[in-house]
Protein backbone atom coordinates (compact mmCIF):
# COMPACT_ATOMS: atom_id res chain seq x y z
CA UNK A 1 0.00 0.00 0.00
CA UNK A 2 2.70 2.55 1.28
CA UNK A 3 4.92 1.35 -1.89
CA UNK A 4 1.95 2.50 -4.22
CA UNK A 5 2.27 5.73 -2.58
CA UNK A 6 5.70 6.09 -3.34
CA UNK A 7 5.00 4.96 -6.77
CA UNK A 8 1.95 7.24 -7.26
CA UNK A 9 4.03 10.10 -5.73
CA UNK A 10 7.46 9.44 -8.37
CA UNK A 11 5.24 9.20 -11.04
CA UNK A 12 3.76 12.59 -10.08
CA UNK A 13 6.50 14.22 -9.47
CA UNK A 14 8.30 13.06 -13.04
CA UNK A 15 5.84 14.37 -14.87
CA UNK A 16 5.97 17.60 -13.18
CA UNK A 17 9.04 18.17 -13.88
CA UNK A 18 9.16 16.55 -17.55
CA UNK A 19 6.47 19.09 -18.06
CA UNK A 20 8.38 21.79 -16.76
CA UNK A 21 11.34 21.02 -18.62
CA UNK A 22 9.48 20.56 -22.21
CA UNK A 23 7.87 24.27 -21.56
CA UNK A 24 10.59 25.72 -21.00
CA UNK A 25 12.16 23.72 -23.85
CA UNK A 26 8.95 25.00 -26.09
CA UNK A 27 9.95 28.65 -24.99
CA UNK A 28 13.48 29.39 -25.91
CA UNK A 29 12.68 27.03 -29.23
CA UNK A 30 10.51 30.08 -30.42
CA UNK A 31 13.09 33.47 -29.09
CA UNK A 32 16.73 32.28 -29.34
CA UNK A 33 17.24 28.40 -28.97
CA UNK A 34 16.19 28.36 -33.10
CA UNK A 35 18.13 30.30 -34.54
CA UNK A 36 21.43 29.72 -32.28
CA UNK A 37 21.22 25.89 -33.39
CA UNK A 38 20.39 26.86 -36.84
CA UNK A 39 23.21 29.26 -37.10
CA UNK A 40 26.56 26.40 -36.38
CA UNK A 41 24.45 24.36 -39.23
CA UNK A 42 22.17 26.13 -41.55
CA UNK A 43 20.79 29.45 -41.71
CA UNK A 44 17.96 30.55 -41.30
CA UNK A 45 15.10 33.49 -41.81
CA UNK A 46 11.89 34.54 -40.34
CA UNK A 47 9.48 36.69 -41.41
CA UNK A 48 6.03 37.43 -39.92
CA UNK A 49 3.50 40.23 -40.55
CA UNK A 50 0.43 41.42 -42.97
CA UNK A 51 -1.60 38.79 -44.16
CA UNK A 52 -1.99 40.51 -47.52
CA UNK A 53 1.94 39.90 -48.54
CA UNK A 54 2.09 36.12 -46.97
CA UNK A 55 1.07 35.28 -50.69
CA UNK A 56 4.11 36.93 -52.28
CA UNK A 57 6.24 36.74 -49.60
CA UNK A 58 5.94 32.76 -49.47
CA UNK A 59 6.47 32.96 -53.25
CA UNK A 60 9.22 34.45 -52.81
CA UNK A 61 10.90 32.40 -50.14
CA UNK A 62 10.07 29.31 -52.20
CA UNK A 63 12.15 30.55 -55.31
CA UNK A 64 14.58 32.17 -52.91
CA UNK A 65 15.37 28.78 -51.23
CA UNK A 66 15.41 26.85 -54.63
CA UNK A 67 18.58 29.06 -55.23
CA UNK A 68 20.33 28.89 -51.99
CA UNK A 69 19.41 25.76 -50.51
CA UNK A 70 21.71 26.34 -47.72
CA UNK A 71 18.90 28.87 -46.45
CA UNK A 72 16.00 28.61 -44.34
CA UNK A 73 12.90 30.57 -44.92
CA UNK A 74 10.10 30.57 -42.75
CA UNK A 75 7.02 32.66 -43.70
CA UNK A 76 4.40 33.39 -40.79
CA UNK A 77 1.40 36.17 -41.44
CA UNK A 78 -0.92 37.38 -38.57
CA UNK A 79 -1.18 40.90 -39.80
CA UNK A 80 1.04 44.27 -40.06
CA UNK A 81 1.10 45.15 -36.23
CA UNK A 82 1.52 41.60 -35.13
CA UNK A 83 4.83 41.71 -37.47
CA UNK A 84 6.25 44.83 -36.04
CA UNK A 85 5.30 43.79 -32.64
CA UNK A 86 7.77 40.61 -33.38
CA UNK A 87 10.30 42.60 -34.92
CA UNK A 88 10.56 45.33 -31.96
CA UNK A 89 10.64 42.16 -29.46
CA UNK A 90 13.48 40.27 -31.79
CA UNK A 91 11.49 37.51 -32.63
CA UNK A 92 11.02 38.24 -36.36
CA UNK A 93 14.48 38.92 -38.90
CA UNK A 94 12.16 40.59 -40.74
CA UNK A 95 9.01 42.10 -40.26
CA UNK A 96 6.48 42.63 -44.10
CA UNK A 97 4.41 45.15 -43.26
CA UNK A 98 1.45 46.72 -45.32
CA UNK A 99 1.61 49.94 -43.60
CA UNK A 100 4.27 52.11 -42.72
CA UNK A 101 5.37 51.91 -38.70
CA UNK A 102 4.07 54.23 -36.80
CA UNK A 103 5.39 57.09 -34.60
CA UNK A 104 4.17 55.26 -31.54
CA UNK A 105 5.74 52.05 -32.82
CA UNK A 106 8.99 54.15 -33.53
CA UNK A 107 9.46 55.42 -30.26
CA UNK A 108 9.07 52.16 -28.69
CA UNK A 109 11.58 50.62 -30.62
CA UNK A 110 13.93 53.72 -29.92
CA UNK A 111 12.96 52.25 -26.23
CA UNK A 112 14.46 48.67 -27.05
CA UNK A 113 17.25 50.01 -29.17
CA UNK A 114 16.03 48.83 -32.44
CA UNK A 115 16.27 50.49 -35.50
CA UNK A 116 13.44 49.52 -37.88
CA UNK A 117 15.09 50.07 -42.02
CA UNK A 118 12.38 49.93 -44.73
CA UNK A 119 12.72 48.94 -47.92
CA UNK A 120 9.34 49.19 -50.32
CA UNK A 121 9.40 45.70 -51.97
CA UNK A 122 6.30 45.93 -53.88
CA UNK A 123 2.87 48.09 -53.91
CA UNK A 124 -0.79 46.87 -53.52
CA UNK A 125 -3.91 47.78 -54.81
CA UNK A 126 -6.96 47.20 -52.27
CA UNK A 127 -9.48 45.93 -54.24
CA UNK A 128 -13.23 46.24 -52.98
CA UNK A 129 -15.54 42.89 -53.87
CA UNK A 130 -18.69 42.23 -53.90
CA UNK A 131 -20.90 39.17 -54.97
CA UNK A 132 -21.32 38.50 -58.59
CA UNK A 133 -25.17 38.44 -58.22
CA UNK A 134 -25.29 42.08 -57.01
CA UNK A 135 -25.59 44.64 -59.61
CA UNK A 136 -23.56 47.33 -58.02
CA UNK A 137 -20.27 47.70 -60.22
CA UNK A 138 -19.17 50.85 -59.83
CA UNK A 139 -18.78 53.19 -56.59
CA UNK A 140 -17.21 56.50 -55.76
CA UNK A 141 -14.98 57.15 -52.55
CA UNK A 142 -17.60 59.03 -51.15
CA UNK A 143 -19.93 55.69 -51.08
CA UNK A 144 -17.44 53.65 -50.30
CA UNK A 145 -17.10 56.01 -46.91
CA UNK A 146 -20.83 55.97 -46.27
CA UNK A 147 -21.19 52.67 -46.79
CA UNK A 148 -18.00 51.77 -44.47
CA UNK A 149 -19.01 54.09 -41.96
CA UNK A 150 -22.67 52.94 -41.87
CA UNK A 151 -24.14 56.09 -43.14
CA UNK A 152 -25.33 54.35 -45.80
CA UNK A 153 -27.14 50.51 -44.90
CA UNK A 154 -28.76 49.38 -48.04
CA UNK A 155 -27.44 49.03 -51.46
CA UNK A 156 -30.35 51.35 -52.90
CA UNK A 157 -28.71 54.24 -51.36
CA UNK A 158 -25.77 53.71 -54.33
CA UNK A 159 -27.62 52.63 -57.27
CA UNK A 160 -29.09 48.85 -56.23
CA UNK A 161 -31.46 47.14 -54.65
CA UNK A 162 -32.98 47.21 -51.68
CA UNK A 163 -30.85 45.09 -49.63
CA UNK A 164 -29.18 45.57 -46.54
CA UNK A 165 -25.64 45.80 -47.03
CA UNK A 166 -23.33 43.29 -45.15
CA UNK A 167 -20.24 45.28 -44.37
CA UNK A 168 -17.39 43.04 -44.14
CA UNK A 169 -13.77 44.15 -42.95
CA UNK A 170 -10.57 42.65 -41.39
CA UNK A 171 -9.67 42.79 -38.04
CA UNK A 172 -8.41 45.89 -36.12
CA UNK A 173 -4.53 44.45 -36.63
CA UNK A 174 -4.15 44.01 -40.08
CA UNK A 175 -2.42 47.09 -42.15
CA UNK A 176 -5.23 47.12 -44.75
CA UNK A 177 -7.96 47.88 -42.09
CA UNK A 178 -5.74 50.93 -41.05
CA UNK A 179 -4.60 51.92 -44.41
CA UNK A 180 -8.00 51.60 -46.14
CA UNK A 181 -9.42 53.57 -42.71
CA UNK A 182 -7.59 56.30 -43.60
CA UNK A 183 -7.60 56.30 -47.31
CA UNK A 184 -11.47 55.72 -48.08
CA UNK A 185 -13.34 56.51 -44.64
CA UNK A 186 -11.03 59.88 -44.31
CA UNK A 187 -10.13 58.49 -40.92
CA UNK A 188 -13.90 57.91 -39.76
CA UNK A 189 -14.76 55.14 -37.37
CA UNK A 190 -15.90 51.73 -39.33
CA UNK A 191 -19.91 51.22 -38.67
CA UNK A 192 -20.63 48.94 -35.37
CA UNK A 193 -22.29 46.46 -37.56
CA UNK A 194 -19.22 45.39 -39.55
CA UNK A 195 -17.88 42.17 -39.49
CA UNK A 196 -14.49 42.02 -38.70
CA UNK A 197 -12.62 38.74 -40.39
CA UNK A 198 -9.85 37.10 -38.54
CA UNK A 199 -8.58 36.52 -42.77
CA UNK A 200 -8.68 37.74 -46.12
CA UNK A 201 -9.67 34.07 -47.49
CA UNK A 202 -12.28 34.58 -44.47
CA UNK A 203 -13.56 37.70 -46.73
CA UNK A 204 -13.79 36.64 -50.29
CA UNK A 205 -15.11 33.22 -48.90
CA UNK A 206 -18.27 35.54 -47.24
CA UNK A 207 -18.57 37.13 -50.21
CA UNK A 208 -18.93 34.65 -52.74
CA UNK A 209 -21.64 33.01 -49.90
CA UNK A 210 -23.54 36.37 -48.94
CA UNK A 211 -25.40 38.34 -52.19
CA UNK A 212 -25.31 41.61 -49.97
CA UNK A 213 -22.16 41.79 -48.23
CA UNK A 214 -19.24 44.21 -49.70
CA UNK A 215 -15.09 43.59 -48.53
CA UNK A 216 -11.71 44.84 -49.51
CA UNK A 217 -8.72 42.62 -50.06
CA UNK A 218 -5.29 43.08 -51.39
CA UNK A 219 -5.79 42.97 -55.47
CA UNK A 220 -3.74 39.63 -55.91
CA UNK A 221 -6.47 37.96 -53.82
CA UNK A 222 -9.23 39.44 -55.68
CA UNK A 223 -7.75 38.60 -58.93
CA UNK A 224 -7.46 34.95 -57.89
CA UNK A 225 -10.80 34.32 -56.55
CA UNK A 226 -11.70 35.12 -60.31
CA UNK A 227 -15.15 34.96 -61.12
CA UNK A 228 -16.55 34.34 -57.46
CA UNK A 229 -16.52 38.22 -56.62
CA UNK A 230 -16.71 41.30 -58.29
CA UNK A 231 -14.31 44.09 -58.10
CA UNK A 232 -15.43 46.92 -58.01
CA UNK A 233 -14.97 49.97 -60.20
CA UNK A 234 -13.84 53.08 -57.91
CA UNK A 235 -14.19 56.59 -58.87
CA UNK A 236 -12.52 59.71 -57.45
CA UNK A 237 -15.27 61.97 -57.83
CA UNK A 238 -19.00 61.60 -59.06
CA UNK A 239 -18.08 62.31 -63.06
CA UNK A 240 -15.20 60.77 -63.02
CA UNK A 241 -14.62 57.44 -64.88
CA UNK A 242 -14.79 54.35 -62.71
CA UNK A 243 -11.36 52.71 -62.46
CA UNK A 244 -10.70 48.42 -61.87
CA UNK A 245 -7.35 47.86 -59.84
CA UNK A 246 -5.04 46.42 -61.95
CA UNK A 247 -1.45 46.92 -62.63
CA UNK A 248 -1.22 48.92 -64.72
CA UNK A 249 -3.79 51.59 -62.79
CA UNK A 250 -2.12 51.20 -59.51
CA UNK A 251 1.03 51.55 -61.01
CA UNK A 252 -0.01 54.63 -63.04
CA UNK A 253 -1.64 55.94 -60.21
CA UNK A 254 -5.16 56.17 -61.49
CA UNK A 255 -6.59 53.73 -58.94
CA UNK A 256 -7.37 55.44 -56.17
CA UNK A 257 -6.62 52.60 -53.11
CA UNK A 258 -3.06 51.71 -53.23
CA UNK A 259 -0.33 51.46 -51.39
CA UNK A 260 3.17 50.21 -50.82
CA UNK A 261 4.28 47.17 -49.12
CA UNK A 262 7.61 47.49 -47.26
CA UNK A 263 9.98 45.05 -45.40
CA UNK A 264 10.98 46.11 -42.03
CA UNK A 265 14.68 44.91 -40.58
CA UNK A 266 16.33 45.65 -37.67
CA UNK A 267 19.47 47.83 -38.71
CA UNK A 268 20.82 47.95 -42.22
CA UNK A 269 20.19 44.11 -43.29
CA UNK A 270 22.97 41.87 -43.75
CA UNK A 271 23.81 38.08 -44.48
CA UNK A 272 21.29 35.77 -45.62
CA UNK A 273 18.58 38.72 -44.80
CA UNK A 274 20.27 41.09 -47.35
CA UNK A 275 20.65 38.51 -49.98
CA UNK A 276 17.27 37.52 -49.54
CA UNK A 277 16.18 41.48 -49.77
CA UNK A 278 18.07 41.81 -52.68
CA UNK A 279 16.58 38.85 -54.58
CA UNK A 280 12.72 40.44 -53.77
CA UNK A 281 13.75 43.52 -55.55
CA UNK A 282 16.06 42.31 -58.16
CA UNK A 283 14.32 42.10 -61.40
CA UNK A 284 13.52 38.26 -60.91
CA UNK A 285 11.63 38.88 -57.61
CA UNK A 286 9.72 41.64 -59.33
CA UNK A 287 8.40 39.18 -61.66
CA UNK A 288 7.32 37.44 -58.91
CA UNK A 289 5.45 40.51 -57.67
CA UNK A 290 3.56 40.46 -61.14
CA UNK A 291 2.72 36.70 -61.54
CA UNK A 292 1.24 36.70 -57.92
CA UNK A 293 -0.74 40.23 -58.24
CA UNK A 294 0.74 42.39 -56.66
CA UNK A 295 2.36 45.23 -58.19
CA UNK A 296 6.40 45.98 -58.89
CA UNK A 297 7.62 48.33 -56.66
CA UNK A 298 9.64 50.44 -59.37
CA UNK B 1 8.81 5.61 13.72
CA UNK B 2 10.36 6.05 10.40
CA UNK B 3 6.79 5.17 8.94
CA UNK B 4 5.58 8.09 10.15
CA UNK B 5 8.15 10.76 8.91
CA UNK B 6 7.99 8.80 5.79
CA UNK B 7 4.30 9.27 6.18
CA UNK B 8 4.49 13.01 6.71
CA UNK B 9 6.95 13.72 3.84
CA UNK B 10 4.47 12.35 1.53
CA UNK B 11 1.65 14.41 2.90
CA UNK B 12 3.77 17.56 2.62
CA UNK B 13 4.71 16.24 -0.78
CA UNK B 14 1.22 16.03 -1.61
CA UNK B 15 -0.67 19.41 -0.14
CA UNK B 16 2.90 21.39 -2.13
CA UNK B 17 1.39 19.66 -5.27
CA UNK B 18 -2.52 20.91 -4.49
CA UNK B 19 -1.70 23.84 -3.76
CA UNK B 20 0.48 24.54 -6.94
CA UNK B 21 -2.86 24.91 -8.43
CA UNK B 22 -4.14 27.75 -6.15
CA UNK B 23 -0.53 29.32 -6.31
CA UNK B 24 -0.85 29.52 -10.32
CA UNK B 25 -4.15 30.61 -10.46
CA UNK B 26 -3.17 33.48 -7.91
CA UNK B 27 -0.36 34.94 -9.51
CA UNK B 28 -2.73 34.74 -12.76
CA UNK B 29 -4.67 36.95 -10.99
CA UNK B 30 -2.00 39.24 -9.82
CA UNK B 31 -0.54 39.69 -13.27
CA UNK B 32 -3.77 40.07 -15.05
CA UNK B 33 -4.29 42.52 -12.30
CA UNK B 34 -1.16 44.07 -12.68
CA UNK B 35 -1.16 44.83 -16.52
CA UNK B 36 -4.48 46.01 -16.21
CA UNK B 37 -3.69 48.41 -13.46
CA UNK B 38 -3.18 51.55 -15.43
CA UNK B 39 -6.51 51.79 -16.79
CA UNK B 40 -7.99 52.57 -13.78
CA UNK B 41 -6.73 55.75 -13.98
CA UNK B 42 -6.38 56.23 -17.95
CA UNK B 43 -9.38 56.60 -18.77
CA UNK B 44 -10.68 55.26 -15.70
CA UNK B 45 -13.04 51.96 -15.08
CA UNK B 46 -16.01 53.76 -16.09
CA UNK B 47 -14.74 53.89 -19.46
CA UNK B 48 -15.49 49.63 -20.02
CA UNK B 49 -19.01 50.75 -19.36
CA UNK B 50 -18.91 52.89 -23.07
CA UNK B 51 -21.34 51.08 -25.49
CA UNK B 52 -18.55 50.84 -27.81
CA UNK B 53 -15.93 49.06 -28.39
CA UNK B 54 -12.95 51.03 -30.79
CA UNK B 55 -9.77 50.21 -29.85
CA UNK B 56 -8.25 51.45 -33.04
CA UNK B 57 -10.15 54.82 -34.45
CA UNK B 58 -8.17 57.97 -35.75
CA UNK B 59 -10.78 60.88 -33.78
CA UNK B 60 -11.62 58.69 -30.04
CA UNK B 61 -10.77 55.13 -29.40
CA UNK B 62 -13.30 53.70 -26.68
CA UNK B 63 -13.07 50.78 -24.77
CA UNK B 64 -16.84 49.61 -23.69
CA UNK B 65 -16.82 46.07 -23.04
CA UNK B 66 -20.65 45.36 -22.70
CA UNK B 67 -20.95 44.67 -26.10
CA UNK B 68 -18.42 41.68 -25.82
CA UNK B 69 -19.89 40.72 -22.66
CA UNK B 70 -23.12 40.55 -24.42
CA UNK B 71 -21.97 39.01 -27.10
CA UNK B 72 -19.80 36.04 -25.35
CA UNK B 73 -23.38 35.47 -23.06
CA UNK B 74 -25.47 35.18 -26.18
CA UNK B 75 -23.38 32.66 -27.79
CA UNK B 76 -22.98 30.72 -24.37
CA UNK B 77 -26.33 30.77 -23.76
CA UNK B 78 -27.18 29.40 -27.31
CA UNK B 79 -24.22 26.99 -27.26
CA UNK B 80 -26.01 25.45 -23.71
CA UNK B 81 -29.85 25.43 -25.05
CA UNK B 82 -28.83 23.46 -28.27
CA UNK B 83 -25.94 21.16 -26.25
CA UNK B 84 -27.84 19.97 -23.26
CA UNK B 85 -30.73 18.22 -24.21
CA UNK B 86 -29.12 16.62 -27.05
CA UNK B 87 -26.20 15.83 -24.31
CA UNK B 88 -28.55 14.63 -21.57
CA UNK B 89 -30.59 12.49 -23.63
CA UNK B 90 -27.43 10.94 -25.57
CA UNK B 91 -26.50 10.13 -22.06
CA UNK B 92 -29.45 8.85 -20.70
CA UNK B 93 -29.32 6.53 -23.70
CA UNK B 94 -25.94 5.50 -23.67
CA UNK B 95 -25.60 4.39 -20.04
CA UNK B 96 -29.66 2.89 -20.08
CA UNK B 97 -30.46 2.06 -23.29
CA UNK B 98 -28.03 0.98 -25.18
CA UNK B 99 -26.57 -2.54 -25.76
CA UNK B 100 -23.23 -3.39 -25.52
CA UNK B 101 -22.37 -2.80 -28.79
CA UNK B 102 -23.86 0.32 -29.18
CA UNK B 103 -22.04 1.75 -26.33
CA UNK B 104 -19.20 1.02 -27.82
CA UNK B 105 -19.21 2.71 -30.63
CA UNK B 106 -20.67 5.58 -29.70
CA UNK B 107 -18.58 6.65 -26.61
CA UNK B 108 -15.41 6.18 -28.21
CA UNK B 109 -17.19 8.70 -31.56
CA UNK B 110 -17.98 11.19 -29.04
CA UNK B 111 -15.32 11.59 -27.11
CA UNK B 112 -13.20 11.77 -30.67
CA UNK B 113 -15.78 14.99 -31.42
CA UNK B 114 -13.70 16.57 -27.71
CA UNK B 115 -10.12 16.05 -30.30
CA UNK B 116 -11.14 17.68 -32.99
CA UNK B 117 -9.31 20.86 -32.83
CA UNK B 118 -11.46 24.27 -32.96
CA UNK B 119 -9.59 25.73 -35.76
CA UNK B 120 -10.48 22.82 -38.00
CA UNK B 121 -14.38 23.04 -36.59
CA UNK B 122 -13.99 26.67 -37.06
CA UNK B 123 -13.21 26.25 -40.56
CA UNK B 124 -16.16 23.54 -40.87
CA UNK B 125 -18.78 26.49 -39.68
CA UNK B 126 -17.42 28.84 -42.09
CA UNK B 127 -17.52 27.02 -44.96
CA UNK B 128 -20.14 24.33 -44.06
CA UNK B 129 -22.19 25.48 -41.22
CA UNK B 130 -23.16 29.80 -41.90
CA UNK B 131 -24.26 28.88 -45.61
CA UNK B 132 -26.45 26.35 -44.20
CA UNK B 133 -27.58 28.81 -41.20
CA UNK B 134 -27.84 31.44 -43.82
CA UNK B 135 -30.44 29.56 -46.07
CA UNK B 136 -32.25 28.55 -43.25
CA UNK B 137 -33.23 31.65 -41.61
CA UNK B 138 -33.59 33.80 -44.80
CA UNK B 139 -30.29 35.97 -43.80
CA UNK B 140 -27.85 37.94 -45.70
CA UNK B 141 -25.01 36.64 -43.90
CA UNK B 142 -24.48 33.67 -42.10
CA UNK B 143 -22.19 34.87 -40.04
CA UNK B 144 -23.54 35.41 -36.77
CA UNK B 145 -24.35 34.52 -33.07
CA UNK B 146 -26.54 31.28 -34.01
CA UNK B 147 -23.50 29.56 -35.92
CA UNK B 148 -21.10 30.10 -33.32
CA UNK B 149 -23.76 28.99 -30.72
CA UNK B 150 -24.35 25.76 -33.02
CA UNK B 151 -20.35 25.19 -33.57
CA UNK B 152 -19.75 25.47 -29.69
CA UNK B 153 -22.48 23.40 -28.70
CA UNK B 154 -20.86 20.31 -30.99
CA UNK B 155 -17.95 21.49 -28.61
CA UNK B 156 -19.38 21.57 -25.49
CA UNK B 157 -21.24 18.18 -25.90
CA UNK B 158 -18.41 15.34 -25.96
CA UNK B 159 -17.64 16.86 -22.53
CA UNK B 160 -21.19 17.01 -21.03
CA UNK B 161 -22.14 13.38 -22.63
CA UNK B 162 -19.24 11.60 -20.91
CA UNK B 163 -19.47 13.43 -17.31
CA UNK B 164 -23.44 13.09 -16.94
CA UNK B 165 -23.35 9.54 -18.09
CA UNK B 166 -20.65 8.98 -15.84
CA UNK B 167 -22.92 10.20 -13.55
CA UNK B 168 -25.92 8.21 -14.52
CA UNK B 169 -23.97 5.05 -14.33
CA UNK B 170 -22.39 5.75 -10.84
CA UNK B 171 -25.91 5.51 -9.61
CA UNK B 172 -26.25 2.72 -7.34
CA UNK B 173 -28.14 -0.21 -8.68
CA UNK B 174 -29.97 -0.86 -5.63
CA UNK B 175 -31.89 1.91 -6.70
CA UNK B 176 -32.78 0.61 -10.51
CA UNK B 177 -33.63 -2.76 -8.29
CA UNK B 178 -35.62 -1.64 -6.10
CA UNK B 179 -37.81 0.85 -8.71
CA UNK B 180 -37.79 -2.10 -10.96
CA UNK B 181 -39.25 -4.42 -8.42
CA UNK B 182 -41.74 -1.96 -7.10
CA UNK B 183 -43.68 -2.40 -10.70
CA UNK B 184 -41.93 1.00 -12.64
CA UNK B 185 -41.25 0.40 -16.06
CA UNK B 186 -38.01 1.13 -17.58
CA UNK B 187 -38.77 4.96 -18.65
CA UNK B 188 -40.05 5.37 -15.59
CA UNK B 189 -37.45 3.81 -13.44
CA UNK B 190 -35.07 6.22 -15.81
CA UNK B 191 -36.82 9.56 -15.34
CA UNK B 192 -38.16 9.06 -12.01
CA UNK B 193 -35.17 7.40 -10.26
CA UNK B 194 -31.92 7.27 -11.84
CA UNK B 195 -31.59 10.83 -13.56
CA UNK B 196 -32.83 12.65 -10.28
CA UNK B 197 -30.02 11.02 -8.47
CA UNK B 198 -27.29 11.76 -10.52
CA UNK B 199 -28.58 14.95 -11.29
CA UNK B 200 -25.52 16.67 -9.40
CA UNK B 201 -23.97 14.84 -11.76
CA UNK B 202 -25.76 16.09 -14.24
CA UNK B 203 -25.06 19.67 -13.70
CA UNK B 204 -21.64 19.36 -13.32
CA UNK B 205 -21.39 18.20 -16.76
CA UNK B 206 -23.90 21.15 -17.75
CA UNK B 207 -21.28 23.64 -16.36
CA UNK B 208 -17.80 21.77 -17.35
CA UNK B 209 -19.59 22.38 -20.92
CA UNK B 210 -20.45 25.95 -19.96
CA UNK B 211 -17.07 26.56 -19.33
CA UNK B 212 -15.51 24.95 -22.19
CA UNK B 213 -17.86 26.95 -24.39
CA UNK B 214 -16.94 30.36 -22.37
CA UNK B 215 -13.52 29.96 -23.14
CA UNK B 216 -13.65 28.40 -26.94
CA UNK B 217 -12.18 31.46 -29.00
CA UNK B 218 -10.74 29.98 -32.07
CA UNK B 219 -14.33 28.68 -33.47
CA UNK B 220 -16.41 31.23 -32.59
CA UNK B 221 -13.39 34.13 -33.80
CA UNK B 222 -14.68 32.09 -37.44
CA UNK B 223 -17.88 32.48 -37.30
CA UNK B 224 -19.54 34.98 -35.46
CA UNK B 225 -18.60 37.81 -37.60
CA UNK B 226 -17.01 40.15 -34.66
CA UNK B 227 -19.11 43.04 -35.34
CA UNK B 228 -19.13 44.40 -31.48
CA UNK B 229 -22.74 45.34 -31.25
CA UNK B 230 -25.20 45.16 -28.24
CA UNK B 231 -27.74 42.64 -29.30
CA UNK B 232 -29.95 40.15 -27.97
CA UNK B 233 -30.67 38.06 -31.00
CA UNK B 234 -28.85 35.04 -32.11
CA UNK B 235 -29.41 36.25 -35.78
CA UNK B 236 -27.10 38.96 -35.54
CA UNK B 237 -23.15 39.34 -35.45
CA UNK B 238 -21.97 39.42 -31.89
CA UNK B 239 -18.09 40.04 -30.56
CA UNK B 240 -17.20 37.54 -27.99
CA UNK B 241 -14.64 38.60 -24.87
CA UNK B 242 -12.78 35.35 -26.36
CA UNK B 243 -12.19 36.37 -29.66
CA UNK B 244 -11.46 39.60 -29.13
CA UNK B 245 -8.64 39.27 -27.20
CA UNK B 246 -7.29 36.47 -29.64
CA UNK B 247 -7.65 39.03 -32.04
CA UNK B 248 -6.12 42.20 -30.77
CA UNK B 249 -3.68 40.92 -28.75
CA UNK B 250 -0.67 39.98 -30.88
CA UNK B 251 -1.27 43.48 -32.25
CA UNK B 252 -1.54 46.40 -29.21
CA UNK B 253 2.10 48.01 -28.57
CA UNK B 254 3.08 46.75 -25.31
CA UNK B 255 1.70 48.87 -21.84
CA UNK B 256 -1.02 51.06 -23.86
CA UNK B 257 -4.39 51.68 -23.24
CA UNK B 258 -5.43 49.34 -25.50
CA UNK B 259 -3.14 47.04 -24.25
CA UNK B 260 -4.42 47.48 -20.75
CA UNK B 261 -7.98 47.48 -21.81
CA UNK B 262 -7.89 43.77 -23.24
CA UNK B 263 -6.60 43.02 -20.20
CA UNK B 264 -9.33 44.44 -18.28
CA UNK B 265 -11.09 41.91 -20.38
CA UNK B 266 -9.22 38.70 -19.59
CA UNK B 267 -9.90 39.62 -16.04
CA UNK B 268 -13.69 39.85 -17.24
CA UNK B 269 -13.62 36.78 -18.32
CA UNK B 270 -11.95 35.32 -15.73
CA UNK B 271 -14.57 36.48 -13.21
CA UNK B 272 -16.88 34.81 -15.08
CA UNK B 273 -15.70 31.78 -15.53
CA UNK B 274 -14.80 31.81 -11.59
CA UNK B 275 -18.59 32.41 -10.78
CA UNK B 276 -19.89 29.38 -13.13
CA UNK B 277 -17.94 27.47 -11.11
CA UNK B 278 -18.79 28.59 -7.58
CA UNK B 279 -22.77 28.51 -8.38
CA UNK B 280 -22.10 24.74 -10.00
CA UNK B 281 -20.07 23.73 -6.40
CA UNK B 282 -23.42 25.47 -4.69
CA UNK B 283 -25.62 23.18 -6.80
CA UNK B 284 -23.95 20.60 -6.19
CA UNK B 285 -24.10 21.30 -2.19
CA UNK B 286 -27.85 21.90 -1.94
CA UNK B 287 -28.29 18.58 -3.72
CA UNK B 288 -25.83 16.65 -1.78
CA UNK B 289 -27.65 18.33 1.32
CA UNK B 290 -31.36 17.21 0.13
CA UNK B 291 -30.39 13.56 -0.44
Amino acid sequence: MKRNVLFLLIALLSTLLLSVSCGGNQATDDASGKRDASQTQRQSITIKGSDTMVHLVSTWAEAFMEKNPDIDVSVTGGGSGTGIAALLNGTTDICAASRKIKDKETQLAEQKEITPVEKIVARDGIAVITNPENPVTELTLGQLKDIFTGTCTSWDGVGGQSENIVILSRENNSGTYVFFQKKVLQKEDYAGSARLMPATSAIVQSVTDDKWSIGYVGLGFALSAGEKVTVIKVKTSDDSEGVTPSEATVRSGDYPIARPLHLYTNGEPSGAVKSFIDFCISAEGQTIVQETGYVPAG
Amino acid sequence: MKHRWKDKAIRLAFTALASTSILVVVLIFLFLGKEAFGFIFEPGLKELLNTRWIPVSFKRETFGIIPLITGSALVTLWATLIAVPISILSAVYISEFAGDREKEILKPVIELLAGIPSVVLGFFGLIVLAPIVKQAFGLSTGLIALTGAILLAFMAIPTMVSIAEDAIRSTPKSFRNASLALGASRLQTTWKVIVPAALPGIVAAVMLGMGRVIGETMAVMMVTGNAAIITGSPLESVRTLTATIAAEMGEVPFGSTHYQALFCVGIVLLITTFFINFIAQKVLERHRDVT
